[in-house]
């Protein structure tokens, strides 16, 4: 290939985004792959799409809003959304303790 | 050296609708941790978002009340990140195409009036709440999905003092409009801040660093405050400013660095798929804005010309919706403005105060306040007795039917009050003499006796008069 | 009892007249199931006393003779969530996954007293186009268990090529309905977008994603789209046209009817032997009185590439809420947030799906974005004005299925290029939204070649009606695999 489209280190960077690790082996397969994949991509490159509007929707419709009604779900709901997940106490969702402040904290 | 302050804020505010903006379950505060949520609020698989459309109405609303242009064609986007509060790890939200923009709200420091520029506004889901402990953290996801709007300021802030303005003027903009409670207090409103400074003269801006979830308007200045001076310190020192998320530390009032940000984060935002594109038309804007209750301007003017208040009693009234709407509705109700306005600023307000309580969350209502005020003007009550009837409808009594029930009507028929006058006058020559040697006290000494003898209920005016009368015939 | 000399409106009559209950038809067909499946392995989970107790209700209240589904068997992709059902999506991260709603799908089976049979198998998360991705097992097609058959629903396609059920649903993204119904030579309606609620369909590539039927016959496959279509107030996207008896019109007449066969779907990527059966069905349709011309869909041969970019970036998102919080997979000895989000999603998750959430995670990030989800946006809208343009003038288009039959099982899994390109011709239908099916047209080299239909937005019932008039003038759909002895 002429050209790298995609190195380790930026396979890297997007498995971090993603929440995904890899084994060095792992990685160098996925670059490998990603890097043929992306080299597809690039004839996208080719296309003059100069003043073509984005289509990111195909649906019908428009202004699909819902009135404002409130619906609380019933308790045995709570109780197996809660029963679902791997670690609960006092009706809260339980988690290892984050270290890393990396949130929006939104 | 002169410094140029830039400050923008972020704005979020809760929307007060009965349901989340993207699930059907209730946004209501205090209920058990992960009660008011359902498959869509745990971001369950398969499950999809349905739009509120009480908040795109909240959205037309609030960009009216922020005089912003309203975005006809507008859509949704996913912000994604991880977090344990954000079920899907993704947030939907308006990033190309917010709801409304370019607006601005006028501000008022020392005297002198400021437009602040609103550079846009977009509606979002809020995300759950994360409790933190040592080795855990827990998630309630009832907040998960509670509309919010998001007010950007445009960087025409030029001091921490304009910015405490801000916060107060758009408070009360949003909160006439009806659309949230704006209650730092419940967190249903947060303020982020960004500031920078630069040399004067100088037009290119500086780095700037941001305090986020602020949660009182006075954190709000006083994190600037610091944080301006500390930036200028830097400067002065010949240093640079990182560009950097700092906290504000409410114990000591200074501002400390959490994490310096490298480039801005990888959101990858991109168009919801799920959420078909809203489009409003000029029609939808003209109906929803026919439900906007009247902004504290047009109030202001009204209390002033129409009920002959002063521009300060006017200003007092219209500070929160609840007062203005309490005064109309006591005036409505057939109150005298004037005594309406003095006893919501008065005697009401001491007791919001003293009882550290809102106005709708007392017993008092705006026909028992009419009904004492009306008793009053046409002198059917003393203004001693009103003292007794405040405390009774303050407590949750018919004005009227309490005063009824109490026999506390004022005695005025002269009828009624000249054999008592005689009575008393008989019974106090030593009065009478008195008077006659010029001794005015006499006359307080027998106003008093009257009023013991109808229990305080005699009208003092018609006392007065007829009281003078049969003393000068003596 | 397998299903191959029996078609719904057989079926139904059995039913009415009692010649069969349908608790009797259930343990029938599970039991050829239970056997037939240890041969192509087409379902996941069986859901086996359930459908008894449902059949033995239905039984109960008796067979409604307005109702061609009641009391009929069905098989539902793993990705279609079955209330109190293990719903996996054929992923380690969803093992035992037991969903607390049923999807709307799920909902109007139920309703129309249809009885599920049990899950079937698919490519991990639908992503794939042979089935080889499950997590649990490789589905084998019938016509030659050492070849794939096709994906990602290819357990759906097997169950009813092999006669283990009369209808399947499945769902399809790039092509996941139509090329494994090729691959197996069945029917297989992909709808227009928006045409079937996608509630309760476990996210893909969510401007892309329908769920269709999958049948032996073309008014067998309408039938069951009369069941699932319509709008659903839980998706925003669902349309809200009315929906017409797509089992109205099976007249077998097409004359006069204007059919467009694109040179680009008969080119050199396209195995010429399945251009041969092709060839033939276009002789098919002028016999039966259509006219059919070329025409060009120019941009189509980028379709590959936006797709793979629009897709992949959707599917990055909506594959993040598996994080290992709330439900599903969490690895062991976490020791913090970060390791329980990392190593559970790393663990969860099998190669194709990291892959395609590296792919549309780098297409959406900072300094890509434009090159790749923007200018594939830009391309998808050309791609849909090429179809526009051609209904102007047509009322159909056809082509092929896939470029090629069955290829062998681990042929083309290491190398996804080659696997992406088998989407070729299929992939066009999904990024314009439109409604595209799949029927038996012929066999190359003992496999079976499907004929893609494709139709103007929410004209499902013009690929019906073409499909039905091609379905009664030949014998393809006839044939069934010879499993040794299972029935």
């Amino acid at each position: 290939m002429a050209e790298e489209r995609i190195n380790a280190e930026q396979v890297k960077h997007v498995a971090e985004l993603a929440k995904l690790e890899f084994t060095p082996d792992q990685l160098a397969t996925f670059t490998g792959q990603l890097e043929k994949i992306i080299g597809m991509f690039e004839e996208l490159s080719t296309v003059d799409t100069t003043g073509v509007p984005v289509t990111s929707q195909v649906n019908d419709r428009r202004n699909a809003l819902r009135e404002d009604v409130a619906v609380k779900s019933d308790e045995s709901e709570r109780k197996a959304l809660l029963a679902n997940a791997p670690e609960t106490a006092n009706g809260l969702i339980k988690v290892p303790a984050i270290i890393d402040e990396s949130g929006d904290g939104e | 050296m002169n410094f140029v302050t830039t400050i923008g804020l972020e704005v979020h505010v809760e929307l007060k609708t009965n349901s989340k903006i993207f699930s059907p379950s209730p946004v209501q505060f205090g209920s058990e941790p992960n009660a008011n949520t359902n498959v869509i609020d745990w971001g369950y698989p398969g499950v999809l978002p349905t739009a509120n459309k009480g908040v795109v109405e909240a959205g037309i609303k609030a960009a009216t009340a922020l005089h912003a242009e309203i975005e006809q064609h507008t859509y949704f986007d996913r912000k994604n990140y991880f977090y344990p509060d954000n079920p899907k790890a993704y947030q939907i939200t308006q990033h190309e195409k917010p709801i409304a923009h370019d607006g601005w709200l006028e501000i008022e420091v020392d005297g002198k009036t400021k437009k602040i520029g609103i550079e846009e506004m977009h509606i979002e889901e809020d995300a759950g709440k994360n409790t933190h402990e040592s080795d855990y953290s827990y998630v309630d996801l009832n907040r998960q999905g509670t509309p919010l709007i998001e007010i950007v300021s445009k960087p025409d802030i030029a001091s921490p003092e304009e910015a405490y303005a801000y916060c107060e003027a758009l408070r009360q903009r949003i909160q006439f409009t009806g659309v949230s409670d704006v209650k730092m207090e419940e967190g249903s409103m947060r303020v982020d801040v960004n500031i920078s400074i630069r040399p004067a003269g100088s037009d290119k801006y500086g780095v700037k660093t941001e305090m986020k979830n602020l949660n009182s308007f006075n954190y709000v200045r006083k994190s600037l405050e610091y944080e301006e001076k500390r930036q200028q310190n830097v400067l002065m020192s010949g240093g640079q400013v990182q560009q950097e998320t700092r906290r504000f530390d409410e114990t000591t009032g200074k501002t400390i660095l959490m994490r310096v940000k490298e480039g801005s984060d990888d959101y990858r935002y991109f168009p919801e798929p799920d959420v078909p594109e809203v489009e409003i038309s000029d029609d939808w804007i003209a109906a929803v804005q026919k439900t906007i209750p009247e902004m504290p301007g047009s109030r202001r003017k009204r209390y002033i010309n129409d009920f002959g208040l002063t521009a300060y009693d006017a200003g007092v009234l219209t500070q929160t919706k609840e007062m203005s709407d309490f005064f109309d509705a006591t005036v409505t109700a057939g109150a005298d403005p004037k005594l309406a306005s003095n006893y919501l600023q008065g005697d009401v307000n001491a007791y919001l105060n003293e009882n550290k309580v809102g106005l709708l969350a007392t017993k008092l209502t705006p026909a028992n306040l009419a009904g004492m005020i009306k008793m009053i003007s046409d002198e059917t009550i003393s203004s001693k007795i009103a003292k007794k009837v405040f405390k009774a409808i303050m407590g949750g009594a018919d004005a009227v039917e309490w005063v009824n029930a109490k026999g506390l009507v004022q005695l005025s028929d002269p009828a009624q009050l000249q054999p008592i006058i005689d009575q008393v006058l008989d019974n106090n020559q030593q009065s009478i003499d008195d008077f006659k040697n010029g001794k005015d006290r006499a006359v307080g000494f027998l106003v008093g006796q009257i009023m013991k003898q109808t229990h305080g209920k005699a009208n003092p005016k018609v006392v007065n008069q007829l009281l003078m009368a049969s003393l000068k015939a003596k | 009892m397998d299903f191959f000399n029996q078609d719904l409106t057989s079926l139904h009559a059995d039913l009415v007249n009692k010649k069969i209950s349908a608790a009797e038809l259930a343990q029938a067909t599970l039991a050829n199931l239970k056997q037939t499946d240890a041969k192509v392995d087409a379902f996941l989970n069986l859901n086996e006393d359930a459908a008894l107790k449902a059949a033995q209700a239905i039984d109960a209240k008796g067979i409604n003779p307005a109702n061609v589904l009641a009391g009929i068997p069905v098989g539902v992709k793993d990705n279609i969530v079955t209330k109190g059902l293990t719903t996996t999506a054929a992923s380690k991260m969803l093992e035992n996954f037991v969903p607390v709603y049923d999807a709307t799908v799920v909902e109007k089976m139920l309703a129309n007293d249809m009885v599920i049979v049990g899950k079937t198998n698919m490519d991990e998360f639908a992503m794939g186009g042979s089935t080889e991705n499950s997590a649990f097992k490789v589905t084998k097609n019938p016509w030659d268990v050492s070849r794939v058959p096709g994906g990602s629903s290819g357990g759906s396609a097997v169950a009813v090529a092999a006669g283990q059920v009369p209808v399947a649903f499945g769902s399809d993204t790039g092509g996941s309905i139509r090329q494994p119904a090729s691959f197996n030579g069945i029917v297989g309606m992909k709808p227009t977008y928006g045409r079937v609620s996608r509630w309760g369909l476990i996210a893909f590539g969510s401007s892309l994603d329908q769920i269709g039927p999958m049948t032996r016959t073309v008014k067998d496959n309408a039938a069951a789209l009369n069941l699932i279509a319509g709008n659903d107030v839980n998706d925003g996207t669902s349309s809200k046209r009315e929906v017409p008896d797509f089992t109205a019109g099976l007249t077998g007449d097409i004359k006069g009817m204007k059919i467009a066969l694109p040179k680009e779907y008969m080119g050199d990527g396209i195995d010429p032997k399945v251009r041969d059966v092709i060839q033939a069905a276009v002789k098919q349709f002028e016999d039966l009185g259509a006219t059919v011309e070329e025409v060009s869909l120019p941009n189509s041969r980028y379709g590959v590439s936006a797709y793979y970019i629009i897709a992949s970036s959707e599917a990055s998102s909506n594959l993040q809420r598996f994080d290992g919080i709330r439900y599903g997979f969490r690895a062991q000895d976490v020791k913090n947030l970060e390791d329980v989000y990392v190593r559970s999603r790393s663990e969860g998750f099998g190669d194709e799906v990291k892959r395609r959430i590296m792919l549309g995670t780098f297409s959406l990030s900072a300094g890509y974005y434009d090159a790749y989800f923007h200018k594939a946006g830009q391309v998808r809208t050309m791609i849909i004005n090429d179809f526009n343009k051609v209904f102007e003038d047509y009322d159909l288009i056809i082509g092929p299925t896939a470029p090629t039959p069955a290829f062998k099982i681990g042929d083309e899994i290491s190398d996804p290029v080659t696997m992406y390109m088998n989407d070729v011709l299929t992939i066009p239908v999904n990024l314009a939204g439109l409604p595209g099916m799949s029927i038996p047209a012929g066999f190359a080299d003992g496999m079976p070649v499907g004929l893609q239909l494709i139709g103007k937005s929410f004209d499902e019932s013009t690929l019906y009606k073409a499909g039905y008039a091609f379905e009664q003038a030949t014998d393809f759909h006839q044939a069934t695999p010879d499993l040794g002895g299972a029935h």
